[in-house]
């Protein structure tokens, strides 16, 4: 079954039953990556556990230049 | 009275959260013509530390790996921000999503207040920092010179301040040295970055000589037609206001004293008229 989800702001159709099968489908080192859902952030250690549900709002940040 | 003697900012290195720091000019990693003029620029800026953010990353692109390969070969101690946030939620999660990532619970804490002025939510900014604190981070709070919002992040437990200059990305140097000024008077032993809105090496030896402990500043380097160049000398301007301020400046006087000493000039006493 697929769920709609926001992945950075753009709805994204999705068979990912949790967060870290995302990042995976998006094809993101584990360790590349930060997570936040809904607006709380979810370490590496936790996104096996975190379940997605519809209308989740996920974000997925890498290191950036920065002032 | 000697005030580089009296004055409990001359210790001899930049001490951060207990870190000694070699440089005291901070730089940003942004906006460079170049990833190679950067981590030019921040050799020759002899960076003590170097700013970096987050940002959403794009499907399959892992294009943060590179940039943070390239920031590890400076072997530079690394501050990411929260640029960007606009409350205290947004910059406590991407604080937390920072200190994953860069492995460094350091953190520059932006919450921005308006658009126009990127002026620090003064409010949010001490909630946030609060929060994070409580979490475990050592956090550099981007303030403005308000003295009483400064006296409310050392209580939320913040251990260094840093006021800004003027607005980011002005380049319009010391807006309001007077307060500024004050805040140096009222914190003499917190140490004090001066944060944003540098333009000019004028501008950063002139924070320097009133005893500001560092300058943090991205723009005015990344933005120079040479920006390895202007990186030293900006360490050049740095080190001559930190010179300056150890070295206890004269006061400035209203009616001029001749250099020249008095006794002795030739024709002293004939009339000249």
């Amino acid at each position: 079954m697929e769920l709609k989800v926001f992945v950075n702001g753009e709805p994204t159709l999705t068979s990912a039953a949790t967060l870290a099968e995302l990042v995976a489908q998006f094809g993101f080192a584990e360790a590349g990556v930060a997570t936040a859902l809904n607006g709380d952030f979810v370490p590496r250690t936790a996104r096996q556990a975190r379940r997605l549900v519809g209308d989740d709002q996920v974000e997925i940040v890498s290191p950036r230049q920065g002032g | 009275m000697n005030t580089a003697l009296s004055h409990p900012l001359t210790r001899p290195a930049l001490a951060l959260y207990g870190v000694n720091v070699p440089s005291r000019l901070l730089l940003g990693t942004a906006l460079y013509p170049s990833p190679k003029v950067m981590a030019d620029a921040v050799k020759a800026a002899s960076a003590g530390v170097v700013t970096v953010s987050v940002r959403r990353e794009a499907a399959r692109a892992n294009s943060g790996a590179g940039f943070f390969e390239l920031i590890r070969g400076l072997n530079v101690r690394v501050m990411p921000n929260t640029a960007g946030c606009r409350t205290p939620r947004e910059a406590i999660a991407t604080a937390h999503m920072a200190r994953e990532l860069f492995g460094t619970d350091w953190v520059k804490l932006e919450v921005i207040g308006n658009d126009d002025t990127l002026q620090p939510d003064l409010f949010g900014l001490v909630e946030a920092a609060r929060a994070l604190v409580a979490d475990g981070f050592k956090v550099f709070p981007y303030t403005t010179e308000d003295l009483i919002a400064a006296e409310r992040l050392r209580q939320a437990g913040c251990e260094v301040l840093m006021p800004w200059a003027a607005p980011i990305g002005t380049g319009r140097g010391l807006a309001n040295p007077y307060a500024l000024r004050s805040l140096r008077t009222y914190f003499p032993d917190t140490p004090l970055i001066i944060d944003a809105g540098i333009g000019a090496p004028s501008h950063a030896a002139a924070a320097m000589e009133m005893g500001f402990d560092a300058v943090l500043l991205n723009t005015a380097v990344a933005r120079a037609a040479d920006p390895v160049r202007m990186a030293a000398a900006f360490r050049a301007a740095i080190e001559a206001g930190r010179s300056a301020f150890e070295a206890g400046l004269m006061e400035m006087r209203d009616t001029a004293t001749p250099s020249t000493p008095v006794a002795g000039t030739p024709f002293f006493g004939l009339d000249r008229s």
